[in-house]
């Protein structure tokens, strides 16, 4: 058998791939539901604790930073674990896929915070002096004026974390969420071959490759700034 | 000068939303005895300044001098150490008052436009008059395009900040105010950001709204549209005013030093 012969029986086995596709393509279904359900959540969360952080009111504000700090310095696999063998124990027994979507939809969450505020507090001062003098009140013009501007100006950065996380979908593995690389692994076993990994590996391609070119062009698209 | 100048009765209850008009002789507004400091540097020492119903006064001196501080008191978007703000008889100093409710009476006009870069200037003059006074899509679309033919711009209503000119941009927030229908109008060196071609289409809407009687407080180094338009003159300095009067006199016949030194410095008349 040549070199590449063998390349092919390993990676690319056709009666492999034909047996796992189906398993593998559920997997697909169960990766675009938890990514869809962490990203709306996810940046709803943040915009949403970014905004209450604008009223500056000290402890609220000091709570919000803690919780994005701590999330954003543990890895997402720890407190995945942590919440799926922990919680149980005080009585709290989540599904694996509940787990895996509100420990990713909290750490996008803390992401989308941090950017959006950063944000709301580079918007220019004067935006908010031109509304206030109109008569407009600090949350009209949060919402009308500054943030608006805010999550324009945040796009990219928040579609870049927003596809870094979604990616961890992933990690659900661990715990048994039947998603793409976890159908590829156990058919992998199943069969002796690495053949569904492979099909795993391009399953994400396809998925993933236009939000990463969707956030290239938004880069440019929205690199603009006032005036 | 106290706190507790005597002014005649500061408060009619009856004409409080300015309603009703002004008792006569009543300034639009009134500014008495104000101090602002900021940290150690005091800019505001002891101001005091009245604008009669339809009058322009101009604002003039160094920078620094706190002529910008004084017109932001006017409107509380910098908050008074001490003194009184009346606006048509009304207080509009001290805890207890609606800001927002007044600042809708005050149009404001900045050096930097600040127009609202993600709306066409149609929103940016409705966005107010939708969310601050109620009114209906239908109502703040035939108000904004009214205000925006004021300004000239009755064609422009479609763009957005970047698609305008300094000097369309700076109409539209004019727009954006005079929508407001406000009491008095507070502009803060509007053309200082211009290319000087533009320069004159922006004095030509401020000339108009002076004929239409509109009550203005201009802090601006146009000197010759200031001795042409202006009611009367305020010159400040080390944040006192030291000189005020009709633009002829102060321009031709200035009495303090700092007013005769920053005139010679613009060079301005011959
Ligand atoms: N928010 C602030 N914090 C600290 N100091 C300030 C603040 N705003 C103004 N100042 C200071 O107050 C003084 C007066 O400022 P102001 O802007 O009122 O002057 P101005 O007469 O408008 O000058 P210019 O012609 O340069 O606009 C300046 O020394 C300025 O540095
Ligand atoms: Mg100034």
């Amino acid at each position: 058998m040549s070199n590449l012969d063998r390349f092919i029986e390993t990676f690319l086995n056709g009666a492999v791939l034909a047996k796992y596709t189906p398993s593998i393509l559920q997997g697909v279904w169960v990766t675009v539901e938890l990514s869809i359900l962490i990203v709306i959540s996810g940046t709803l969360l943040g915009t949403l604790l970014a905004c209450i952080r604008a009223y500056r009111l000290r402890l609220i504000s000091f709570l919000i930073v803690i919780y994005a700090d701590i999330f954003r310095a543990l890895p997402p696999l720890v407190l995945i674990l942590l919440a799926y063998f922990g919680l149980p124990n005080i009585g709290l027994s989540l599904s694996s896929f509940t787990v895996l979507f509100v420990i990713l939809g909290l750490t996008l969450g803390a992401f989308a915070e941090e950017i959006i505020w950063a944000g709301i507090t580079s918007t220019d001062k004067g935006q908010w002096e031109a509304a206030r003098s109109t008569g407009l009140g600090f949350t009209r013009t949060l919402i009308h004026v500054v943030l608006p501007q805010a999550v324009r100006m945040v796009i990219p950065p928040l579609t870049n974390r927003a596809i870094a996380i979604t990616k961890m979908t992933a990690l659900g593995t661990v715990i048994g969420v039947p998603d793409i690389l976890n159908q590829a692994t156990t058919a992998q076993s199943f069969s002796g071959n690495a053949s569904p990994l492979t099909l795993a590996a391009m399953a994400y391609v396809l998925l993933f490759l236009p939000f990463v070119i969707l956030s290239r062009w938004l880069e440019s698209r929205f690199s603009w700034k006032k005036n | 000068m106290s706190k507790t100048t005597i002014r005649p009765a500061v408060n009619k209850p009856d004409q409080q939303n300015g309603a009703t008009a002004p008792a006569k002789g009543r300034p639009t507004l009134e500014v008495i005895g104000l101090k602002k400091s900021f940290g150690t540097v005091e800019v505001l020492k002891n101001v005091s300044l009245s604008v009669a119903k339809s009058e322009m006064v101009f604002v003039l001196g160094r920078s620094g001098s706190g002529k910008s501080t004084m017109l932001r008191c006017c409107n509380r978007l910098e908050e008074p150490d001490s003194g009184d703000i009346l606006l048509e008889g009304e207080q509009i100093t001290g805890r207890g008052v609606n800001l927002d409710k007044v600042r809708r009476r005050i149009g404001m006009v900045f050096q930097s436009f600040n127009l609202y870069p993600h709306l066409d200037a149609r929103r940016n003059v409705t966005l107010a008059l939708r969310k601050v006074l109620k009114q209906s899509r239908d109502e703040a679309d035939t108000r904004a395009a009214a205000a925006l033919a004021r300004v000239g711009l009755a064609d422009k209503a479609g763009n957005y900040p970047s698609q305008l000119s300094g000097g369309q941009q700076q109409r539209v927030a004019i727009a954006r105010a005079i929508a407001l229908e406000p009491a008095v109008m507070l502009f803060d060196e509007p053309t200082s950001a211009l290319d000087p071609e533009l320069v004159g289409d922006v004095l030509g809407v401020m000339r108009e709204l002076k004929q239409d009687g509109m009550t203005m407080l201009v802090v601006s180094h146009e000197m010759a549209f200031a001795r042409e338009a202006a009611d009367r003159v305020v010159f400040m300095a080390d944040g006192h005013i030291v000189e005020q009067g009709p633009p002829e006199d102060i321009f031709t016949n200035p009495q303090h030093d700092s007013t005769r030194a920053f005139l010679s410095r613009y060079s301005y008349g011959q």
